[in-house]
């Protein structure tokens, strides 16, 4: 077995140095991590051995996996997510510019805006919202439209109100950061080429902040897709709401909470690799060299077998 | 470098002095930066900026573009105040519109040269004449790629600021300012963050552009760029303008100990 050499230094493969002969070296021998893996490896198995015997009715899950309502219910927890970002996402970034502004009105209202939907739990806004008939009687548009309040506010508009709203503030402050971290610079050479505010922060500002704005951005739709369970507060029909039900209905209550879990897992996986392909593409230009994606990286490994020196690019 | 692009503003419109500074005063909080700076620049002029780290030269030129509010006195470019208007003997405060306006006029060029990240070079000098301006896409792509050229680099029109060298994207930031079309062009010291090897290439564009009439404002350390091009040069120490006159006179035969004690320091 032989050890890395610096490969860095050497010319293009087209013409290929005489190469020096690889060093002879014993690795080090890393006994913990065997002890580790058998240990972690016998948990597992007590683990799986007390769940399998346990008093739980795992045929029920594959049973229910796809079940109608099971169904509807994911396709209305993955709707309001999608929905609630978009006005989380479109709603912060107003507020981060609202909050940068000159204006001292429109940065006190965005300053206050965070500080009450940043300050209060979701779970309250939600009820809040379900139960703001109390306040408001009638939703009276004038020559629009007229209705009773709680006709109005139904539970999917309510859990979009809630959610949507709250996200915002957290995308206020994250898209407040991205603005923040562009180089003061860009805008002094902007403003000096004659560029108003607004066509700077545009055209120059904004897209340099995306670099710094879709990581964590990424991690708020994966959160929101968890926090959208709490939207049972307002009788929206998700997710977990479903599992509930159709466990009540059919005795398997718990098998059926496995199972959102499980949903929700799939969707959260599914989301995270979306992030990483996400935030690969907005690294372009600020570093010389991607990294290499898991499959790219599982292909070297393989085309370079244990001899770590034939590795790298793929 | 050979297509001359002829600068026809450089002459200005107001017939007086481009640059007009009476008593500019500037300071941050407590820090008094400049202490009443008088002087003037005329059109089609090379006017020099040195002196010491801290001493205001670059806070004044960027005071000349409102890129800094002056506190006290009066600065003008070509006959209008900077940042301010005048009716009936009352100042009033110019809108971020009336300011950006103003500037379009200006070229400026940065010690961190502050390219786009985002843009191609081409795009980099592009953006200002289809944004401000409302040029064409075809017609200011065209002045982009006769600008790129001209200082040198019309092989380069594709590549991102991060993949040239730091004296490249100087000269693209000049042709980004002179893609306005500028009356005066102001460089804060441009050739400060570049390596010692890349300085030539940028000096030559700014001799280029100095030939052909163009009216410049440069804060820099290069005392021969200052003696071979400038038209008149200033040392500036603590604020205050220490000494004034043609390049050669103030760097040959400097009268004033401060002068002197600086000019032994980087000659």
């Amino acid at each position: 077995m032989s050890v890395d050499v610096d490969k860095s230094a050497q010319p293009p493969a087209d013409a290929p140095p005489p190469q020096p002969e690889p060093l002879k070296a014993i690795p080090v021998r890393h006994y913990g991590r065997w002890v580790a893996a058998v240990v972690v490896l016998g948990l597992v198995a007590l683990l799986g051995r007390a769940f399998a015997s346990g008093n739980v009715n795992w045929d029920a899950i594959p049973q229910y996996m796809f079940n109608a309502d099971i169904l509807k219910g994911l396709r209305n927890t993955l709707l309001i997510t999608v929905l609630s970002m978009i006005i989380g996402i479109v709603l912060g970034v107003i507020l981060a510019v609202m909050r940068q502004s000159k204006n001292p009105v429109t940065s006190t209202v965005a300053w206050f805006y965070v500080w009450f939907f940043r300050g209060t739990p979701v779970y309250v806004q939600l009820f809040l919202w379900f139960n703001l008939g109390l306040v408001f009687q009638y939703i009276d548009i004038m020559p629009i439209y007229k209705d009773e309040w709680s006709d109005f506010m139904t539970p999917f508009l309510c859990a979009l109100l809630g959610l949507g709203l709250n996200e915002a503030a957290y995308m206020a402050e994250i898209c407040r950061a991205g603005l923040n971290a562009v180089d003061e610079g860009q805008t002094e050479a902007a403003h000096a080429l004659g560029m108003s505010h607004a066509k700077t922060l545009r055209r120059i500002i904004v897209p340099q902040a995306m670099r710094v704005i879709v990581p964590p951005t990424g991690n708020e739709v994966i959160n929101m897709l968890k926090t959208s369970s709490l939207v049972i507060a307002v009788q929206y029909y998700d997710l977990l709401q479903a599992a509930q039900n159709v466990g009540r209905d059919s005795g398997v209550v718990v098998e059926m909470l496995i199972l959102a879990a499980a949903w929700y897992l799939i969707a959260t996986t599914v989301l995270s690799i979306g992030q990483y392909y996400l935030e690969r593409y907005y690294a372009r230009g600020s570093s010389r060299q991607l990294p290499l994606t898991p499959l790219q990286r599982a292909k070297a490994k393989l085309s370079g077998g244990f001899n770590r020196s034939a590795g790298g690019a793929a | 470098m050979t297509t001359k692009m002829t600068t026809s503003k450089a002459a200005g419109t107001s017939g007086g002095p481009m640059v007009k500074a009476e008593g500019v005063h500037k300071s941050f909080g407590t820090a008094h930066i400049l202490k009443g700076i008088d002087l003037e620049v005329a059109p089609r002029e090379v006017f020099c900026l040195i002196g010491p780290s801290g001493s205001g030269k670059s806070t004044f030129l960027r005071c000349i573009n409102h890129l800094e509010k002056v506190n006290a006195g009066r600065l003008s470019v070509d006959g209008e105040l900077v940042g301010y208007r005048e009716h009936n003997g009352k100042l009033y405060e110019l809108r971020d519109k009336e300011v950006a306006a103003r500037r379009r006029d200006i070229g400026m060029v940065f010690q961190r040269f502050n390219l786009f990240p985002h843009m191609t070079a081409v795009e980099n000098i592009m953006e200002a004449p289809i944004q401000v301006k409302g040029e064409s896409r075809a017609a200011a792509r065209e002045r982009a790629t006769t600008l790129l050229d001209r200082v040198g680099l019309a092989d380069k029109a594709a590549n991102y600021p991060s993949q040239l060298s730091g004296g490249q994207q100087q000269r693209v930031a000049i042709a980004r300012a002179l893609a306005m079309e500028p009356k005066l062009m102001l460089f804060d010291e441009p050739t400060s963050a570049l390596d010692p090897e890349l300085v030539g290439d940028v000096l030559d564009v700014m001799k280029d552009l100095a030939a052909d009439g163009m009216t410049m404002i440069v804060v820099t350390h290069e005392m021969g760029f200052a003696r071979e091009v400038g038209d008149s040069l200033v040392f500036m120490d603590d604020g205050v303008v220490v000494e004034s006159g043609h390049p050669r006179e103030v760097l040959g035969n400097p009268q004033h100990e401060r002068t002197k004690s600086f000019l032994s320091k980087v000659l």
